[in-house]
């Protein structure tokens, strides 16, 4: 790669030398990239400067640019639903993930286990990864309500003591959205998992089987540690679609009852855009932003020094 | 591997035995709420009773779809979901197609025009990607305001084209990285321009990769909610903020067939669209971790 590519510039250095045309023919890639450049800066960062300013002043129904320091992130460390919704969001994400990781890594497993209809049933365990968190929340809304869903149905097998309402149980609604985001994105674990699987070289198994290793100890021992950059990949993902849930919790709990099972999306918005306090709600935005970065900067620091040492 | 499944005792014939119910137990868990949403949504209203979750319906009825698609309240109006799931059509459409079309060209600029700060530029873009939305929303809505935007669809494909391109940028320029370079080193050499080596070169092996970019941002904006419910007003309002709506629209008695009907709908066009193309959507979804 290196080889072709010094070969290619001097050859597109001589080419604009040679014309006008072939001037314009330089700049023409610039160009090209510029309007998106000029988007990501613009729309991206400095939304994001933008938003940080916000959190500095005592913005309430309009941005206004009466300046109080960090007051607002005061008002958000005194604020008891902010607390309940960042609560919430290590318990589900946590949950969420680690669940996510168990079950993608079994059901990969045991697919890879020349299974027949292996397609069919990788494209069920997908699917809900195409559905909109929206239509997951309805459904799941539906399944989980005390009186026609689940519960009911169990009681009506003869169970009549069977409880499941954790929906209208503010002790228990925000494991409702994990077991909601699990049902929707632990196939796409899966199938995270059942390629690192496919991409095992097969002489590192045949070695371990002639040395007498159990199929168990070889996936213990041998297997698993070969999808580390996999497990790494899927809980990035996983706790980026965490942070960033927000039409689950609209769709599923409201957040309630109360705020029992708010996020930091969802208080974001409501005190941004139907409570009328902008300042609140843009430090809530910029400590999810936070939140982001540390998952992320690591993540990217590791994937660098891997590929510079790979 | 091959020795050990051969050999069929009656422990391994067991263990495949387990294997299969395994499979099949969690199969169930994830079709069963997709069927029972598909079940009730042919249900009648009075076949809808507590512990009838599973049963068929016995009189199967067409009328919960045709009243989610053309009468139920979304909020104080009365006109069904069908309203809302043309407005979604109108801003996916173009918001799939010029974001896909820019990320083309912003790959082909990165991998085979590369210069100075190239990589540090598609770096910066990336970053896109990850942010939480909820750190761009107020701004975003204030721009659109002075735009005057406000509210309106092309609002909403406006938003969906900035924060698209960063994912169909990051696509196409890992595959592009791929094509061999000395392809377009011999047409430069013999005087082809920018747009025509990559109408000619490139463009002609872009098939999967665009499959892929379009697939991907059609789930993406056709399942959008955030933006959807900052951006838009009542009468622009995409499927998915309809049918939040509907579902949590308080006035009358709770017609659940209803409600899943309208999912359903809601649901259709992405669920076909990955029946019809996974192997492209699944290659989208890991497009962000296995890097190229």
């Amino acid at each position: 790669m290196s080889l072709t590519r010094s070969a290619a510039r001097p050859t597109a250095g001589s080419a604009a030398r040679r014309s006008h045309s072939g001037l314009l023919q330089a700049w023409l890639p610039k160009l090209v990239l510029a309007p998106s450049a000029a988007i990501s800066l613009f729309f991206v960062y400095g939304f994001m400067l933008w938003t940080f300013i916000l959190s500095l002043t005592n913005s309430r129904m309009l941005p206004s640019y009466e300046f109080v320091g960090f007051a607002q992130y005061a008002r958000l460390m005194a604020n008891d639903r902010w607390w309940v919704a960042s609560t919430n969001l290590v318990v589900f994400g946590g949950l969420f993930v680690a669940i996510c990781l168990a079950l993608g890594l079994v059901l990969a497993i045991l697919l890879d286990q020349r299974i027949r209809q292996e397609g069919a049933l990788r494209t069920i365990y997908l699917y809900p990864m195409a559905l909109s968190f929206i239509v997951t929340g309805v459904v799941w809304k539906w399944l989980l309500n005390p009186g026609l869903g689940i519960q009911a149905m169990v009681r009506s097998w003869g169970f009549e003591n069977f409880r499941f309402d954790w929906l209208v149980d503010p002790d228990m609604a925000v494991y409702t959205l994990v077991i909601a985001a699990v049902w929707q994105a632990s196939g796409f674990v899966m199938a995270l998992f059942l390629a690192g699987l496919r991409g095992i070289d097969d002489s590192i198994l045949k070695a371990a089987q002639l040395d007498g290793a159990s199929l168990p100890r070889i996936y213990w021992r041998v297997v698993i540690p070969c999808l580390r950059p996999v497990v790494f990949s899927a809980v990035m993902i996983l706790s980026h679609i965490a942070i960033k849930s927000f039409d689950l919790v609209v769709a599923l709990t409201g957040g309630g009852p109360g705020y029992a099972s708010d996020l930091p999306a969802t208080f974001m918005y409501a005190h941004a855009f139907t409570r009328a306090q902008i300042g609140l709600g843009s430090a809530s935005a910029m400590l999810m932003l936070g939140g982001v970065l540390a998952i992320l900067i690591p993540y990217l620091y590791s994937e660098l020094r891997s590929r510079r040492h790979g | 591997m091959d020795n050990v499944i051969r050999r069929r005792t009656l422990g391994a014939r067991l263990g495949r035995a387990t294997l299969y119910a395994v499979l099949l137990l969690a199969a169930l868990f994830y079709l069963l709420p997709l069927a029972v949403m598909l079940v009730t949504s042919v249900k009648p209203l009075a076949e809808i009773t507590p512990g009838t979750l599973l049963s068929l319906p016995r009189e199967p009825t067409l009328v919960p779809w045709a009243k989610a698609w053309g009468e139920a309240c979304t909020g104080m109006r009365c006109e069904g979901i069908g309203v809302y799931f043309f407005n979604s059509i109108a801003i996916v459409v173009p918001a799939v197609l010029i974001s896909t079309a820019i990320g083309a060209l912003n790959g082909y600029a990165l991998t085979k025009w590369r210069f100075k700060g190239s990589e540090l530029l598609f770096a910066l873009m990336l970053f896109g990607c990850f942010i939480p939305f909820q750190v761009v929303l107020l701004p975003m809505a204030q721009t659109l305001g002075w735009l005057g935007l406000s509210s309106s669809r092309a609002g909403l494909i406006l938003v969906h084209v900035i924060f698209g391109i960063a994912f169909t940028t990051l696509f196409f320029r890992n595959f592009y990285v791929a094509v061999p370079t000395e392809l377009v080193s011999a047409a430069k050499l013999d005087g082809a321009g920018f747009f025509r080596i990559f109408w000619r070169i490139l463009l002609p092996v872009s098939a999967p990769i665009i499959v892929v970019s379009v697939i991907w941002q059609f789930t993406q904006i056709w399942n959008d909610f955030l933006f959807g419910v900052a951006f838009s007003a009542h009468n622009t309002q995409p499927v998915t903020v309809a049918l939040n709506n509907l579902v949590n629209t308080s006035t009358g008695a709770r017609e659940y067939n209803v409600d899943m009907a309208a999912a359903m709908i809601a649901a259709l066009p992405t669920l076909i669209v990955y029946v019809l193309a996974g192997k492209y959507f699944v290659r989208g979804l890991t497009a962000g971790s296995v890097k190229g």
